[in-house]
């Protein structure tokens, strides 16, 4: 019984893992780069949340869609104001600007909300559910579910629309698309803008259940990364898979053989299976 | 270390120093060099620290006679020296180490600083008191409680706050008090994050209890990084100790108390050590689901009129928030680091170092609830004491011992009320 508690736990965090990891891994199957500041999207995502609670007093709907839109916002602004630019330099510059993006975000934070750690408020999302012996943090329940249904609707936006086959035509040959008729700045725009929806949802989910500060977006940045690579640099349901097995080996092995051992046995796993399969699990060779 | 892949991000910021302190100083000023985590995971308790260094400068350079014995607060300046202002020089560790080592290595070689104060984090401490041993540069711990950064033959370390031997033996006199009373306390578990400060003060606990016959039912390190510590708790529910200790940082013992609620375990009390449970973000957090949890002070606010309650209401109108006990004991341990400045009559390392030897406070020139500060051999205030504080509404109250308590314990403790 106590091992089942320990497995849903692990499969409600993986599910969040999954979604802030999604909107890295669009990004990089879109246009080949790394944002750096995904975390800190996160991030943003979080006092987004906090801010629409304190202020306006909303509920968890108003704050996750909130989070939703600003961030989607913010990423068409930085791909407009920033990678846009960037992308005609060389490599080095594409993935330094994201990293000074990472920092530039979390030292405004930093300067705007202080370092305090804060937390949400009690919302309606507060208490827990006993299902014969299993308790369900309503919070985490919520988080999780929203999670999986968003990650999959991303993936079903990707391969089943109109905008999905033009998102997709523009990363396969840009040139190609142009010829089409497809604008290759406002899909490229798009993807920005829901990598950060993904991300500015992940972190108002997180914001109910998780204590944080501006420099929380170091720590699920390097989540998404692992997130990412595990998955399959680019898929969508790869990041979905991944994150939920990486939140079930941490909670399984911080059960079993104590918390500190769990990112080593994450880790070595994860060694393993880039040794085996680089692409990762859904990667394409 | 989940921080690699930002090293560089640590490097970058190494480089954004933050420098504070009072206007541009006359020659003779004191450069103290501070070196404290400001941003990152302590960054807020950091922060806090930071305000209350900057309150001993302000009591010191100017006049504040109103503040009793304590030492040089009448007059403005260090009168030995003239009048000598303090100047601080703030840096940002961001609890690495490495960073902590480098930022002390440029404080004493490029700013020329007469003494330091730091670190917070015991492993910092560690380090950065290290470089001070190298230059011959007065080295103030001021809160990190680590066994092992006095006692490793320092002649330029000292350390005005209680230690992690201190606090266990306060816990088993605090347990013995309990039994007496009647209450049930066979087994306690330890839940301490896993760098020197945690660790050794679990491994403090660990051996005084051993010594009071009082059984370690479990003790779970973890990394004060974790996202998640369900698996953890579901641990301690299973083993159903008495007592659960928590040797914790700010963002871990949130993460801890509200998973222990969504989780529905409740033990019959928790007790913090100091830090996370001393965080200013603390008790805003969690106090509707964690009515009755200790901490450990060696600082009251006291009875208004007083001393204490007078640098409050200072610390207060510059932050907007009571003075706590980390950043308490820092200004405690500065204040006698400048009292031997003073003794000195000079900013020579060495005649400082000596003035800090002979150093002999008493109770009543002090802000915290020690006996004394007097240091030995290592550098270490042998009169150092703690008292145990409980969480009442939204506020610590003192508890124990009963001799000093202003409010009533409360036990077994009453967690959510809803």
């Amino acid at each position: 019984m106590l091992l089942l508690q320990v497995v849903v736990g692990g499969l409600l965090l993986g599910a969040i893992y999954a979604l802030f990891s999604s909107g890295l891994t669009l990004i990089w199957g879109m246009m080949n780069v790394i944002n750096f500041a995904h975390g800190e999207f996160v991030m943003l995502g979080m006092y987004v949340a906090l801010l629409v609670v304190v202020w306006l007093g909303g509920g968890p709907a108003a704050f996750g869609m909130a989070a939703a839109i600003a961030l989607f916002v913010l990423g068409v602004v930085v791909y407009a104001g920033l990678i846009r630019h960037v992308m005609r330099g060389p490599m080095l510059a594409q993935i330094l600007s994201t990293f000074g993006l990472a920092l530039l975000l979390r030292y405004t934070a930093f300067w705007i909300f202080s370092a305090n750690f804060v937390s949400l408020p009690e919302t309606s999302l507060s208490g827990t559910i006993n299902l014969g012996g299993i308790l369900l943090p309503v919070a985490q329940l919520v988080a999780g579910v929203v999670a999986v249904a968003f990650t999959i609707a991303l993936h079903v936006l990707l391969t089943r629309t109109n905008i999905g086959s033009r998102l997709l035509a523009v990363s396969e040959d840009r040139n190609a698309a142009m010829l089409m008729g497809i604008r290759p700045d406002r899909m490229q725009a798009l993807a920005w803008g829901l990598a950060g929806c993904a991300a500015g949802i992940a972190g108002a989910l997180m914001a109910t259940a998780y204590p944080w500060s501006p420099s929380v977006g170091e720590t699920f940045g390097l989540i998404a990364f692992v997130v990412v690579a595990f998955g399959g640099f680019g898929s969508v349901p790869g990041a979905l898979y991944a994150g939920l097995i990486i939140g079930l080996i941490q909670a399984v092995s911080a059960f079993w053989f104590g918390p500190i051992y769990k990112d080593i046995v994450v880790y070595s796993l994860f060694v393993a299976l880039l040794w085996l399969r680089p692409q990762g699990l859904m990667g394409k060779a | 270390m989940k921080r690699k892949p930002f090293l560089f991000a640590a490097v970058m910021a190494a480089a954004t120093l933050l420098y504070a302190g009072g206007p541009a100083a006359a020659a003779e000023a004191v450069k103290v060099g501070i070196t404290w985590p400001l941003t990152g995971n302590a960054g807020a308790a950091g922060q806090a620290s930071k305000a209350a260094a900057e309150l001993v400068a302000e009591i010191v350079n100017n006049a504040h006679p109103e503040l009793g014995d304590l030492p040089l607060a009448k007059g403005e300046g260090l009168p030995n020296l003239g009048g000598a202002k303090l100047e601080l020089i703030f840096t940002d560790h961001q609890g690495n180490p490495s960073l902590a080592q480098q930022l002390t290595t440029r404080l004493i070689t490029q700013d020329k600083v007469h003494v330091m104060l730091g670190a917070y984090q015991s492993s910092c401490s560690f380090t950065a008191t290290a470089v001070a041993e190298r230059y011959g540069i007065p080295f103030m711990v001021g809160e990190s409680a680590a066994l092992n950064i006095t006692g490793r033959g320092f002649k330029w370390v000292f350390r005005g706050t209680p230690i992690a031997s201190d606090y266990a033996r306060t816990y088993m006199r605090f347990f013995d008090d309990m039994k007496k009373a009647g209450k049930k306390i066979e087994s306690i578990a330890i839940v301490n994050e896993n760098t020197d400060y945690g660790t050794s003060v679990a491994e403090s606990v660990t051996e005084e209890a051993k010594k009071a016959n009082i059984a370690v039912a479990i003790r779970i390190p973890y990394s004060a990084s974790s996202t998640d510590v369900s698996a953890q708790v579901l641990q301690l529910k299973e083993k159903n100790p008495d007592v659960v200790i928590f040797i914790s940082y700010t963002a871990d013992s949130i993460l801890y108390i509200k998973t222990m609620k969504n989780l529905e375990y409740k033990p019959p009390m928790v007790i913090g050590d100091d830090s996370g449970f001393s965080d200013p973000s603390f008790v805003p957090a969690i106090f509707d689901v964690a009515q009755g949890v200790m901490n450990r002070s060696a600082w009251a606010i006291g009875k208004p009129g007083s001393t204490t309650y007078k640098i409050n209401e200072m610390y207060k109108a510059k932050t907007g928030r009571d003075l706590d006990d980390t950043s308490a004991r820092n200004m405690q341990s500065f204040f006698a680091l400048v009292d031997a400045i003073n003794r000195a009559g000079s900013t020579d390392p060495e005649k400082i170092r000596l003035a800090l030897t002979q150093t002999d406070l008493k109770p009543e020139q002090l802000m915290m609830g020690y006996q004394g500060v007097k240091f030995d051999s290592t550098g270490q205030n042998i009169l150092a004491a703690t008292y145990l504080i409980q969480l009442h509404g939204k506020k610590y109250e003192l508890v124990w011992p009963a001799k000093a308590a202003d409010a009533t314990l409360q036990w077994p403790m009453a967690g959510w009320t809803k």
